[in-house]
């Protein structure tokens, strides 16, 4: 009795010998508090898991994909994450390559937000293809002329790329780092981190451009189809600057999310600015751009092809509404919010123009994939619509509920931000950071 | 006969298969569809298969006037591969399972390599292609009915029309047998069809019947401002239907529905 008496109860052992794991100096919830948060999230990639399972043994008519719409809700998905998950490549461009040093408050959160975007996109990519077996045909018989093998080629490089950029910052865990080979395995791997960085800018530049030239490669597809440069449509081009601009407000979403699921500030203002104003740019670049294409595309790639443009915006819910919201609402109106310092910096206006810019390149990706093939051809052909059924939303629900527990673990056990031990102490201006 | 078989010749003629559809002559009685369907082996449907996922690599429209009752005509349009010669599926396969055929101008697929991406199908602006979204079966015994000369497909794949390839393979070796570079054959849509609206034949070569059919001034293309060139003409005497050629031609016509 008394032996037990002064034994600490088990939750507390737990707690105690979790706590081993995080960071000095950094707050974190209960152990329970943690299992809490993560149980439904383990239990929607349960439900993924089983719908995996059913694609996998039963094939796709498990789905509501069909002759039609070949690619449905998981492409469109795919497009979008690999869109927003460009943050990584480009906060890496801005540390790295262009040695905007604040920018290291963020680069860990977006690296590994990367590497989930990516790995989690690759994952629904297994399963969406009929036969995954298969995949590697791509690398042994590879065409050449296909934007397909060059995304395939550039997404699973920049993959690994990611992989090694996210080993640093798991080695430098507060237990791992206590095995003196993994210390310096994770030193010499950092020193690699610039060229990485490099080389993901690279792979980065090809792949989300690759993407935006599936759709405008597509001749028979004249809503999509687009003239462009050498071998690369104009959507090449456009994928590319509208990645680069939703990248770091992705960064700046995920990253105010943390802080408001947590109740902790993990990142200086003036980092928020800096982002926002990255945005802002290149969104008014991307803006700018895409509606001299548009124009263009209007009023000729669309009539040499036969089809009349105004025909595509008859088919309802598909109407002009939708061109009118993708290049104004959610492009032109945050572009503005987010350039001028003036309305960026009052309260609520950064979250709410990268929450517009965010949603305006994700309609971007919806547009190209599913107005697109929902449109007739055909002069008696029909316009047709398409709903995914759960088991689609379940795959996807698994590959978000993947990343928000990868995050989470990550958020917890690594130290994510460097600025949350020294803004959690209290004691900082909200300006008072070094600024480039 | 035994002597043709040591005397077989290997032809390097090129060929460049298309086909004439008389519009005017399609009743849409669908032989050409279910004679199709019994040559390339697909197998029954199953139970959830539904008009958007199944499999018809020959598929008949019932397409009607833009005209008010009682003047309205209704067209028959059968539709499958267009064998383009500047295909935009060849082009986008990231591992290379389509193919132009350079000696015989059929776009085809070699299902063994595809991995079901589907980007193809998206590519199309014909409709051709369809994804087997399930497994194919065959009831107890309907196995007999198999056609040797056709490999079935398996789920996850994508298959369109290849010009009935099992037959122009028993052609060319017929050919080769009688020593003869002339490679004649019929698919099965031309041969079931009874109002013989279907007629195949090479257009590279000046002297074949379908040339003067290609040349008379009701005969037309789908879609031809795409640039894929394809390689099936379509011949109707009425303006309506001719102008079913082109989607900014047709007046907004969508009032379709399968035949």
């Amino acid at each position: 009795m008394a032996a037990s008496a002064i034994k600490p109860p088990l939750t507390a052992e737990i707690a105690a010998s979790e706590r081993q794991w995080i960071a000095r100096g950094l707050e974190r919830c209960s152990p329970l508090a943690f299992a809490g948060w993560m149980a439904p999230w383990l239990i929607l990639l349960g439900v993924g898991i089983y719908a995996t399972y059913l694609c996998l043994r039963y094939g796709l008519g498990a789905t509501n994909l069909d002759n039609r719409f070949g690619f449905g809700l998981w492409i469109f998905l795919d497009l979008a994450v690999i869109a927003l998950g460009a943050g990584a490549f480009f906060s890496g461009f801005l540390l790295y390559i262009l040695k905007w040093k604040e920018i290291k408050a963020v680069i860990s959160s977006a690296v590994v937000l990367g590497f989930l975007c990516y790995s989690g996109a690759m994952a629904i990519l297994a399963i969406d293809v009929g036969q995954p077996l298969r995949s590697w045909f791509t690398f042994w018989h590879p065409n050449v002329h296909s934007m397909l093998t060059e995304v395939t080629f550039c997404i699973t490089c920049y993959l690994i790329v990611l992989t090694i950029e996210y080993l640093p910052i798991l080695l430098k865990n507060r237990r791992i780092k206590q095995v003196p080979s993994f210390l310096v395995f994770e030193w010499e791997l950092h020193k690699l981190i610039p060229v990485m960085a490099g080389i993901g800018c690279l792979l980065s530049f090809f792949h989300q451009g690759s993407l935006g030239g599936l759709f405008g490669v597509m001749r028979g597809r004249p809503f999509a189809f687009r003239e462009g440069f050498a071998i690369w449509p104009t959507t090449f081009f456009l994928f590319v600057l509208s990645a680069a601009a939703v990248g770091p407000s992705f960064i700046i979403l995920t990253t105010k999310l943390v802080e408001k699921i947590t109740s902790k500030r993990l990142v200086k203002e003036q980092v928020y600015q800096t982002l926002a104003k990255t945005t802002g740019v290149l969104l008014t670049a991307y803006i700018a751009l895409k509606s001299v294409d548009t124009l263009i595309w209007l009023n000729s790639t669309s009539f040499n092809a036969g089809f009349a443009p105004w025909e595509y915006y008859e088919w309802k819910p598909f109407g002009g509404w939708i061109l009118f919201a993708e290049i104004v609402v959610f492009g032109m109106v945050p572009a503005l919010m987010l350039l001028s310092k003036r309305i960026r910096t009052r309260r609520g206006v950064i979250v709410l123009g990268a929450l517009l810019a965010c949603t305006g390149v994700v309609l971007n990706r919806f547009v190209m994939t599913i107005q697109t093939l929902a449109l007739p051809t055909l002069s008696f052909d029909e316009f047709m619509t398409y709903m995914p059924n759960w088991v689609e939303f379940a795959v996807f629900g698994m590959v978000i509920a993947y990343a928000v527990i990868v995050y989470s673990l990550s958020y917890r056990y690594l130290n994510l931000f460097p600025q949350e031990k020294e803004l959690s102490a209290g004691n900082v201006e909200v300006n008072d950071v070094p600024v480039r | 006969m035994a002597a043709g078989a040591n005397e077989m010749k290997k032809t390097n003629r090129k060929y460049r298969y298309g086909m004439v559809i008389d519009l005017d002559a399609c009743t849409g009685c669908g032989a050409c569809m279910v004679a199709c369907a019994a040559e390339n082996n697909l197998a029954p449907a199953p139970a959830k298969v539904t008009d958007r996922t199944s499999i018809t690599l020959m598929r008949v429209f019932q397409v009607k006037e833009p005209a008010p009752m009682p003047a309205r005509k209704t067209a028959f349009v059968p539709m499958m591969c267009m064998q383009c010669d500047d295909p935009p599926c060849e082009h986008v396969c990231p591992q290379q399972a389509v193919e132009l055929d350079p000696r015989t101008g059929i776009v085809d697929q070699m299902v063994q390599r595809c991995f079901g991406c589907r980007y193809c199908m998206a590519a199309c602006p014909f409709h051709a292609r369809y994804f087997n979204w399930f497994d194919p079966e065959w009831p107890a015994g309907m196995e007999q009915t198999l056609n040797p000369a056709v490999a079935p497909r398996m789920r996850g794949v994508v298959e369109k029309c290849d010009l009935c390839h099992g037959r122009f393979h028993e052609a060319q070796d017929r050919a080769a047998m009688e020593g003869s570079d002339n490679i004649t054959y019929q698919p099965a849509c031309a041969e079931a069809c009874p109002a013989q609206a279907i007629r195949i034949g090479d257009l590279n070569n000046p002297d074949d019947p379908i040339q003067v059919q290609i040349g008379k001034p009701e005969t037309f293309q789908f879609l031809v401002k795409l640039g894929t060139k394809p390689k099936m003409y379509y011949q109707s005497k009425h303006d309506w239907v001719k102008r079913l050629a082109e989607r900014d031609s047709a007046n907004g016509n969508s009032n379709r529905r399968d035949a």
